[in-house]
């Protein structure tokens, strides 16, 4: 806990340096840390949304200018309480960022930051034209902020507001990012479709980024209002909305202090670039832009993670997602009889355009025995695994799961109700850690959202997570790696890591597709012996698998499939011997 | 409004919509190609415009020092490159293609007073200068990043756009210029006047789709570039260089650009920032046809012309409100009848 210690020092030593800043900087780098401090109160909202969630909006200016609208609309023209105004835009803004997030976030990801683009632009023009708003010239003689008697009319004053604002909400976002909630949105980076197999429900988890993002921005843009006291459109333009994600991306965006650096490097820089540059090339014109473009273009070429890590080695590293033991282990659902029918799958059909991939398949899985999916490649075993799961469903056929019809439902549905997957490509997210990883798997099984997350309410919960993925990955065997990046193990690792997060979701159906591919022959007897005792706990195990001895010494049952058609459903000693079987598997003797 | 003006606002509506459209089709080939979502583009109609209207000025347009400094750079570069690899035969021809060809352009352009030039060949040396920085711009700011997820690339193209409007300011200035027109005839169809320039942008918006059509239909290039669009790593198995797709794809979209900026050039004024504008209405109509349709993105592109020509007459100051909020019930529509597939 020696690291712990150090980064809270850390932490109190910065705390301490902002007390003292006002009181003895001049009032010139008074204003430039107020403005840095607003601005990278939107670059965290960036890096939740670009760094951490893979989404981007060029259009934060936007979001801000509605936050700050909004206040002095209210308050000049209606005289409303500025304490009241706060509210007040958070609530606009979260509407048209909520509107905007479900009509963008169906789409590819692209079409998002295109979509910020245009109502970036679109929001800029409305206030300019609005009469209502000012237009052009803005609006003055907003009121400022006032504390019982205490008015915020100095910088000095509103400095402290500004930094403590953005203190809390970067530990808050750490406290997120770090939690259930938080590993479903780390998640989103490595595309939906694991996500949504491990029960997350990702379209609502991009629009809950989205809004917060646009809620700091909006916040950002209500304490600018209230230091500035006068408004007009020019800081909420396209042109700002695309700096504030140069800043995200040049302090590192998958940081939350990144967001600060990135915010102070690039004020500085440009507050210098404005002295600097019309006195070099003879003429005025704001061309630090010239300078930011090409800073990027480096920064994306060469160090895509942005400066913070480079800082950051001289730091000490908080251990985060450690196991914690002596909790209570979550409770888990009870597994039905042994024996009983647990999947039913009837005249399964996937059609992709002109090729039938699965042409009426049925076959039944029961709990407490491992069911066998053979065939060449090609057969059609991982489409079926799909239709299956819910990650690409059937275009006929029926499926149901403990009696209950599944065909048609999401994937995270088809989760919830007891039906964990690993993929064959393997879908683990590289860059964290195995228990992270593995974490996720346990999604469905918290309850604590964002908010409990925020402020750190969610800490029992969390720690039964944390031991349950922590227990799942000694049983399958790599306790040693339990805090490597998933990315750095070998693929055959990587593939026992994909089954000890399918088994956090404590499913009483697994569905693996090819588990034993690239294990070496005594991580296979392991992993074999592992499939063999939660058989005996009475989990139903449907598996698609090419190596023969694997399959024929453990399944119960093998379906053998070829052309998408039922080839051959047995026992493995009958399908050994199977004429139909030894044809298509290796060729028919003329 | 009576039908005069109706007719009026339409055709300028097409005229301006045949233009998107022509950005329209350049977008959404970039795109395929490469996956740039080439946000640049509008760049190129105000450095084809202006760049035009320097040489007609008789004034030595700031591209010609963009394209001397990116051939140098991409010299370098390269050649650093080839004597690593130990190629020293490919230096001279890097030399000569980088440096050496800029080089030439910016002597003749010197030597020779390019205000008393016939239009033709001042557009011709308008488009020498300003196209290849299409290409150049490829190699130095996306060729590095190629495999890098759609999202970075979006992110350089922004820092690219930036970039320029800077380097726009820097070399043509704050005021805006308009070139002289290309033909003065004008038709009198029933009441309305038909300018001789709203024809020839017409005429030139639908040769260059019909050249296109055939360019991807017909020729070995093109048909590399379809196959790029469709399966990039099988195109590069059969031997499409992908860098040579994507220097192609933005040599075109250069062409495309630059052009629409001088066929709009006599029609509006042209500032260095109205390309973005004049761009984004192109992506407008681009997405309307999903990034991927040609033909939906063009009509997209119409409709955009006319939608923006018919609200500055009703209600102009919120013209551009009005265009650019029309991409919501777009991509509503969109998100409603598309079924999205994970990039694996």
């Amino acid at each position: 806990m020696k690291r712990s210690l150090q980064s809270t020092l850390l932490l109190l030593l910065f705390i301490v340096v902002l007390l003292l800043a006002p009181v003895l900087l001049p009032e010139f780098y008074v204003t430039l840390l107020n403005y840095i401090g607003l601005y990278a109160i939107v670059a965290l909202g960036l890096v939740m949304l670009t760094g951490v969630g893979g989404l981007t909006s060029f259009g934060q200016a936007a979001f801000v200018g509605l936050g700050a609208y909004t206040s002095a609309y209210l308050t000049t023209v209606h005289g409303v309480s500025p304490w009241l105004t706060l509210p007040a835009g958070l609530l606009v803004t979260g509407v048209v960022a909520l509107s905007l997030g479900l009509v963008t976030l169906r789409l590819s990801g692209h079409f998002l930051p295109l979509g910020t683009i245009a109502w970036g632009m679109s929001l800029y023009y409305l206030f300019g034209n609005l009469d209502a708003l000012g237009g052009h010239t803005g609006m003055s003689g907003i009121p400022p902020l006032q504390f019982v008697e205490l008015e915020l009319k100095s910088g000095r004053e509103f400095f402290y507001l500004i930094w403590a604002v953005l203190l809390v909400l970067v530990l808050g976002t750490r406290n997120l990012l770090d939690s259930r909630e938080g590993r479903a949105i780390r998640a989103l980076k490595g595309g939906s479709v694991m996500a949504e197999a491990m029960g997350v429900n990702t379209p609502r988890s991009k629009i809950v980024v989205f809004t917060l993002a646009a809620l700091y921005a909006s916040t950002s843009g209500w304490l600018y209002a209230h230091l500035q006291r006068f408004v007009n459109p020019t800081p909420f333009s396209l042109t700002q909305g695309i700096e504030y994600l140069f800043m995200a991306v040049v302090g590192g965006v998958s940081h939350v202090w990144g967001a600060i650096l990135g915010a102070g490097l690039i004020t500085v820089l440009k507050q210098w670039l404005q002295d600097w540059l019309p006195r070099l090339l003879g003429q005025s014109g704001n061309f630090e832009i010239i300078v930011f473009g090409l800073l990027m273009i480096v920064v994306l070429h060469r160090a895509r993670d942005g400066v913070w890590p480079m800082i950051q080695r001289f730091f000490p590293q908080r251990l985060i997602c450690a196991r914690v033991d002596g909790v209570r282990p979550l409770t888990r659902r009870p597994l039905p009889e042994a024996g009983s029918v647990l999947l039913e799958v009837k005249d399964a059909s996937k059609r992709f355009g002109g090729l039938l991939a699965n042409d009426r398949v049925s076959f039944g899985v029961r709990a407490g025995e491992v069911m066998a999916l053979i065939g060449p490649n090609g057969a059609g075993k991982s489409t079926m695994f799909n239709g299956i799961s819910g990650v690409d469903p059937l275009t006929s056929g029926s499926v149901s799961f403990r009696g209950e019809p599944i065909e048609g439902l999401p994937a995270r549905e088809i989760a919830r109700r007891g039906m964990s997957r690993t993929f064959q490509h393997v879908r683990l997210l590289p860059s964290m850690s195995v228990i992270e990883n593995v974490a996720i798997g346990a999604h469905l099984r918290g309850r604590r959202g964002f908010v409990a997350a925020a402020c750190r309410a969610d800490r029992a919960e969390e720690s039964r997570l944390l031991h349950e993925a922590a227990v799942q990955i000694e049983r399958c065997g790599l306790p040693e790696q339990m805090y490597e990046a998933a990315g750095s193990l070998p693929l055959g690792k990587q593939r026992i890591v994909e089954i000890a997060r399918a088994l956090a979701a404590d499913p009483c159906l697994l569905l693996l597709d090819e588990p034993a591919a690239g294990l070496r022959y005594l991580e296979k007897q392991a992993l074999a012996d592992l499939l063999r005792r939660l058989r005996a706990e009475g989990m139903g195990i449907l598996l698609v698998e090419h190596d023969m001895d694997f399959v024929m010494g453990l399944a119960d049952r093998v379906l053998v499939m070829e052309f998408g058609q039922k080839l051959a459903a047995g026992r493995p000693e009958e399908i050994q011997r199977n004429p139909a079987v030894i044809e298509a598997y290796l060729g028919g003797v003329e | 409004m009576d039908l005069q003006i109706a007719l009026l606002l339409g055709q300028d509506g097409v005229t301006n919509g045949a233009i998107y459209a022509l950005l329209a089709l350049a977008l959404v080939l970039v795109f395929a190609v490469t996956r740039v979502i080439f946000i640049p583009q509008g760049e190129f109609v105000a450095f084809g415009a202006l760049t035009l209207a320097s040489l007609q000025a008789g004034r030595l347009p700031g591209t010609v020092w963009l394209l001397l400094a990116m051939g140098t750079l991409i010299a370098l570069i390269e050649g650093a490159a080839a004597l690593r690899k130990r190629h020293f035969r490919r230096i001279p021809l890097i030399l000569l293609l980088n440096c050496g060809a800029p080089l030439l352009l910016a002597g003749a352009l010197v030597a020779v007073s390019s205000a008393s030039l016939p239009l033709l060949v001042q557009v011709f040396l308008a488009l020498l200068l300003v196209v290849p920085l299409g290409p150049m711009i490829y190699r130095l700011a996306y060729q590095p990043v190629a495999e890098a997820s759609v999202l970075v690339l979006l992110i350089v193209s922004v820092a690219v756009h930036v970039t320029l409007i800077g380097i726009g300011l820097l070399f043509f200035g704050a005021e805006g210029s308009r070139t002289p027109s290309f033909t003065e005839v004008s038709f009198e169809v029933g009441d309305v006047l038909l300018q001789g320039q709203t024809l020839l942008v017409l005429v030139a918006s639908v040769l260059l789709i019909i050249a296109l059509y055939f360019f991807f239909e017909r020729t070995i290039y093109g048909k590399a570039l379809r196959a790029t669009a469709m399966n990039r790593t099988g195109a590069r198995l059969m031997g499409i260089s992908g860098s040579l797709a994507g220097m192609l794809s933005f040599t075109l979209a250069a062409s495309i650009g630059a052009f629409s900026g001088i066929l709009i050039s006599p029609i509006t004024t042209i500032y260095y920032d109205s390309g973005f504008l004049i761009g984004l209405k192109g992506f407008v109509g681009a997405i309307i046809g999903g990034l991927a349709s040609y033909p939906v993105a063009a009509a997209g592109a119409i409709l955009v012309g006319l939608l923006e020509s018919y609200s500055s007459f009703w209600a102009s100051a919120f013209k551009e409100v009005i265009v650019f909020t029309l991409i919501i019930p777009v991509l509503l529509w969109r998100s409603l009848t598309t079924r999205h597939v994970e990039e694996e």
